[in-house]
């Protein structure tokens, strides 16, 4: 198994797959959105609870593969009691990371624990995964409700 | 390697040479695909049922139409168009042949089985259906033997029934029947279902259609390179099939259709090629197959097209067909011995399709990780979303067998199963 194998099934990827956190519509939801990858059929529902400017609570539901889940998983832990505007930067830096030649730093430090994705970007067939749940959570902030698609 | 992947390879009957007369390690060599990657390792294709690799014969054929025999087709008085032609036609003749039809001109040319299937639903279907009638398929199908009837049967008001699968993934062959009605005009359904493998019992389910007075439809993308096929022997009225999974080039396709049927159909789509003369008060069409044929094929993939079909016809069909049953049995032998492992799809007639899901890991990660060892095989649905719904998973990881792959393709396949297993375990 390769080193990038590794690191793109690091332990806690596999964890939060295993185990996800916030799973399910928490109580006072106020937008949600679905993600879909027409092409594997991963399916998840991103909801939040806005307060003002701030993402309250945030959960998701359905079904994918390790990275979609895992990435939903650590997204909505990410997320939760952030600014909405902190939120937006952090979308523009997850993607920002798992897009980018996997030979630079990873760019944005504010990631955090999120910056476990850095692996993704050494598999270009698995980047729709990991930001399909991302696309959704933007389309519920955005309020647009209807369905996210990688396509 | 762990214990289990040991275990498994041991314990599994390895196809030999003494048991065929098939030797799959030298007509592996004919794939120059096939050899090592820019890293020296093993090529690993496990994935034939979406396209096949292409052996040095077509891919000669295609480069030698061009530098030698190259010209638009019956268009020109010039010796080279008179060459092309000449060239063209006699696939249609070794089409004709490689599948025992009576006559070229039931042979069709099209891109691939998706649009000789949308050409019988468009022609004989919108002449044919009215509203109430019923087009029957089955739970089985690819979406491109669901779609084109789905949207002729919305246009013409008639119904769409579907018949269904057991858990084993064979077609119910009673509740087929009770689904016929006098109201069935097309009955469609896969020789070789490609998320499954299920071989179908093609010349049954024919003879109850045609009792009901049905036209037969038969999706046989999945059963030409596979096995002999004679569609005289099948008696269905329509065969649709391509060239890319048959070791033939992408782009190029056969509807074979009964003559009768095809005279009494209008054409498909209009252009050149495919008229007798144009007037703007009116336009006549050629005669069967060129009616279908409008615009200008892929003259040089038809060309190699019929280069693949001589070199299956050379290694013979039924040397590959018990080949790869061998390989299919001790494949299935060895992934029984994976940890986790379930297999979809366990008909009793059963062709080159190893559809399998990993307890606890999706379909898409063993797919990267498959990939990973160098082991290229499909994960998705396959196109056949129903078959997913009917066995309750979103997706299956698929490995499908052609005639170059060996006991050591599946070997690779189980040692890098195994070891995705234990990364998730």
């Amino acid at each position: 198994m390769s080193a990038e194998l590794r690191e793109l099934y690091q332990s806690v990827i596999l964890d939060h797959n295993r185990r996800p956190r916030n799973f399910g519509e928490p109580a006072g939801a106020n937008r949600s959105a679905e993600g879909v990858n027409p092409l594997c059929g991963d399916q998840l529902t991103v909801y939040l609870t806005i307060e003002g400017d701030e993402v309250a609570e945030a959960g998701f539901e359905g079904s994918g593969c390790a990275i979609s889940v895992a990435s939903a998983s650590l997204m909505t832990e990410g997320i939760k009691g952030q600014k909405i505007d902190t939120v937006e930067r952090l979308f523009d830096g997850f993607h920002g990371m798992v897009t980018t030649n996997p030979r630079t730093e990873i760019p944005d430090k504010q990631l955090g624990k999120l910056s476990v994705f850095g692996g993704v970007r050494e598999f270009p067939m698995r980047v729709k995964c990991a930001t399909l749940a991302w696309h959704a959570m933007r389309k519920a902030l955005l309020d647009a409700g209807g369905t996210a698609t990688t396509e | 390697m762990s214990a289990a992947g040991n275990t498994a390879l041991r314990n599994a009957v390895r196809p030999s040479q003494g048991e065929t007369n098939f030797d799959a390690r030298r007509a592996r060599d004919d794939f120059p695909i096939l050899g090592t990657d820019a890293n020296g390792n093993r090529v690993v294709f496990l994935d034939s049922a979406a396209s096949a690799q292409k052996p040095q014969c077509v891919i000669d054929a295609i480069s030698r139409c061009y530098s030698q025999c190259y010209a638009n087709i019956h268009r020109g008085v010039y010796e080279l168009s008179a060459r092309a032609t000449a060239q063209f036609e006699e696939v249609r003749r070794t089409v004709q042949q490689f599948i025992g039809a009576a006559d070229p001109r039931e042979i069709v040319f099209v891109r691939n089985t998706t649009e000789a299937i949308n050409l019988v639903a468009a022609s004989y279907g919108r002449k044919n259906l009215g509203p109430g009638d019923e087009v029957l398929i089955t739970e089985m199908e690819h979406h491109s033997n669901i779609v084109p009837w789905q949207m002729l049967c919305e246009e013409r008001g008639a119904e769409l029934r579907v018949a269904p699968i057991d858990d084993r993934g064979e077609l119910l062959l009673e509740e087929f029947e009770k689904l016929l009605s006098p109201r069935t005009r097309i009955v469609a359904f896969a020789h070789i279902s490609n998320a499954l493998g299920s071989v179908n019992p093609v010349s049954e389910i024919t003879r109850l259609a045609h009792a009901a007075g049905a036209v037969v439809v038969v999706d046989g993308a999945q059963a030409v390179p596979h096995q002999p096929v004679d569609v005289v022997d099948l008696d269905c009225d329509f065969y649709a099939f391509s060239a890319h999974k048959a070791y033939g080039p992408s782009g190029v396709g056969v509807l074979y259709g009964k003559a009768s049927l095809l005279e009494n159909m209008p054409p498909y789509q209009g252009g050149g090629g495919m008229i007798r003369q144009v007037r703007f008060e009116g336009t006549t069409y050629e005669d069967i197959p060129h009616r279908f044929e409008a615009g200008t094929p892929d003259i040089a993939g038809i060309c190699g097209f019929g280069v693949a079909l001589d070199y299956l016809s050379e290694l013979g069909l039924d040397s590959i067909a018990s080949y790869e049953r061998e390989l299919l049995d001790y494949a299935h032998g060895a992934l029984e011995r994976v940890p986790g492992l379930r297999m979809i799809g366990t008909a009793h007639e059963k062709v080159s399709v190893l559809s399998f899901v990993l307890e606890g890991v999706h379909a898409h990660d063993v797919g990267t990780c498959l990939d990973n060892e160098r082991v290229a095989v499909r994960t998705g649905h396959h196109c056949a979303q129903p078959v997913m719904d009917h066995f309750g998973v979103p997706a299956t990881v698929r490995a499908s067998v052609a005639l170059y792959n060996t006991p050591e393709d599946i070997d690779a396949l189980v040692r890098a199963l195994v070891a995705t297993g234990e990364l998730f375990g």
